[in-house]
């Protein structure tokens, strides 16, 4: 896609959802579109180190748990307000994802998937005996009462949330189309010959997992004010990392708008199944799609609609 | 009780945990270990086998062991299936990394879904005349609901080291790993012993669920916290030795149980991971790993 075309489209998409906070009252839609863009920023993240360089990381729920204690604890303690706390997540969930990737990422990339893993689980487990956010039993937070030009609070946080999922998206599209991520693909394409070639790897992949988790920890942080009741069975969510691997998985991880895509649509299909059928077998769906998708068609919807037209070229020509 | 019994009694519970670590773990290491196929979907077909002990025990009265053990066959098959289709989806396509691990995942939560839907997330479990009875020996206690399983657990990993170091077919499931071309100039199919040492692996988690449930009520998400812990045994114990493997379950078993005795159970699940990721981060080759 053309610079000038996402920059367009971008602009396209924000006015469109600020003209839509003035237009919509209902609150559902901003409640079902605030947890699809949660998710979009969620595979995004991903898909910059398991997409671009290979490495799976199963732990997603720990970023983004870390992003919304960190959150609550800096309320709690001194009553930072979301955009503060914002930023001080995405930091910390960034240096998580730096120290994360030097402990592992010299290893093979298994090692790596079961430290993701581990770590979310240690982190759930320190959450659980942390009595000041609220241990096991979880913890209240209070929406703030100010919501600047918007009509209500869920207005404002859904604004927010849109633009962090196309900052993600801007910063993924960036990554994929530098030096960076030719760096990346090359990775994942044959490690050792990056490294021969001269492509300083470990130092790419931890730039990378510190996006990844930069980015995990900002779409965190304003989940407490988003739910107001927050305990680690939610915050550590399984279905969290399952979506973040299923999303990127469905849409394509080739390409920077493969997540964008499987978010989107996987997003809606969950919201309306929410709605019409029950919340569990949501979950259902999600494990049989992203195993279908593995299995039949690793290269996701993107993967699917090349192969298409390669196929109508051919037999046009 | 002094602090010397406590000691002892942590110690003690500390070697009946690990040992049914063991069982656990048994199925990983060979699937992790031998294969280097990363089934974290392991720990799912161990709560898998709980259930299975949990009907038929509530239903029929059937002694937990002997369900376990009977269903072992059944898993064996489970585990041939699964093989035939990993193999065709992943390991022929040389898919096995990226797309392999996304699929063992999916396939666990696949389980862990379809068995909160069928049973709740209530707690569920087995009776058995030994369950709640304790055997007592001077000022240390050995409840037998810990004992039998870890008895089980030591007879099933001594078997499976012995089928492994002294069959034909066992030797060839230790050779997959390390020279695949070596083993078929032998005249074994590489994908047939895979498919029996995975049948194998799966089978373990038959006996290990049916254990799992005499040891502690079960519910469907419990499986969660045993991938961490017997990853860092298996980690821990060196790749592809199982009686590393063994040694590492007993050490991690003892560990948590002091854990649990002195800083509150709450902590213990957090020892597991913690070790795994010391483990990776300074000796990844674990502790009888070759360097």
């Amino acid at each position: 896609m053309k610079s000038k075309l996402f920059w367009l489209s971008v602009v396209l998409v924000f006015v469109l959802g600020f003209a839509f906070t003035k237009l919509s009252d209902n609150e559902f839609y901003f409640f079902a579109i605030y947890t699809i863009l949660q998710g979009v920023i969620m595979a995004v993240a991903w898909n910059i180190l398991g997409g671009f360089t290979g490495y799976v990381n199963f732990g997603s729920a720990g970023f983004f748990a870390v992003g919304v204690y960190t959150s609550v604890s800096l309320n709690k303690a001194f009553g930072l307000p979301l955009p503060a706390t914002l930023i001080v997540a995405g930091i910390i969930c960034g240096l998580l994802g730096l120290a994360a990737g030097y402990l592992t990422l010299r290893l093979k990339g298994v090692y790596f998937a079961i430290a993701t893993l581990a770590t979310a689980l240690v982190f759930e487990t320190v959450v659980n005996n942390w009595h000041f956010v609220g241990g096991a039993a979880g913890i209240f937070i209070q929406p703030p009462q100010y919501f600047f030009i918007f009509d209500n609070f869920i207005e404002l946080l859904f604004m927010l949330m849109l633009f962090l999922a196309i900052v993600a998206t801007a910063v993924s599209r960036y990554v994929s189309s530098s030096r960076l991520g030719m760096g990346l693909t090359a990775i994942r394409d044959d490690e050792t010959a990056a490294e021969c070639m001269g492509v300083p790897t470990l130092r790419l992949k931890l730039i990378s997992t510190t996006l990844m988790g930069a980015l995990m920890g900002v779409a965190g942080a304003p989940y407490p004010f988003f739910v107001s009741f927050v305990e680690p069975v939610s915050a550590f969510s399984l279905l969290i990392a399952v979506n973040a691997i299923a999303m990127p998985i469905i849409g394509g991880t080739l390409v920077w708008y493969g997540p964008v895509i499987g978010a989107l649509i996987l997003g809606v299909v969950l919201e309306t199944a929410t709605v019409t059928i029950s919340s569990e077998l949501n979950l259902l769906i999600v494990g049989i799609v992203l195993v279908a998708f593995i299995t039949l068609a690793p290269k996701g919807i993107v993967g699917l609609v090349e192969d298409f037209r390669k196929k109508k070229g051919a037999t046009n020509g | 009780m002094s602090t010397l019994d406590l000691i002892l009694n942590a110690v003690v519970a500390g070697l009946m945990l690990g040992g049914f670590y063991a069982a656990v773990a048994l199925g990983l290491s060979i699937t992790f270990g031998q294969l280097d196929i990363v089934n974290i979907a392991h720990p799912t077909f161990v709560i898998l086998g709980s259930f299975v002990a949990y009907i038929l025990n509530n239903n029929f009265g059937i002694d937990p062991v002997l369900i376990g053990l009977l269903f072992m066959p059944v898993f064996y098959f489970l585990g041939t299936l699964l093989y035939r289709f990993y193999y065709v989806s992943f390991e022929r396509t040389g898919q096995e990394s990226l797309s392999g691990l996304a699929f063992f995942f999916g396939l666990m939560f696949i389980i862990e879904v379809i068995l909160i839907l069928t049973f709740g997330v209530d707690y569920r479990l087995v009776s058995a005349p030994y369950i709640g009875e304790t055997l007592h020996i001077g000022p240390v206690d050995l409840p037998y609901r810990m004992l039998v399983p870890a008895t089980i657990s030591v007879i099933m990993t001594g078997a499976v080291i012995l089928y492994l170091s002294k069959t034909f077919l066992g030797k060839t499931i230790l050779a997959v790993s390390q020279d695949r071309l070596a083993l078929q100039l032998m005249g074994a199919d590489p994908v047939k012993v895979k498919r029996i040492a995975l049948g194998i692996a799966i089978a373990t988690a038959s006996m290990a669920g049916a254990l799992l449930i005499i040891i502690q009520p079960v519910e469907p998400s419990v499986g969660r916290v045993y991938i961490g812990r017997i990853f860092a045994i298996v980690v821990l114990g060196g790749m592809g030795s199982i009686s590393g493997t063994f040694v590492a379950a007993i050490l991690i078993g003892v560990v948590e149980s002091f854990i649990s005795t002195f800083y509150g159970p709450s902590w213990a699940p957090a020892v597991g991971f913690g070790i795994l990721l010391l483990t990776l981060a300074v000796r990844p080759q674990g502790i009888f790993g070759r360097a």
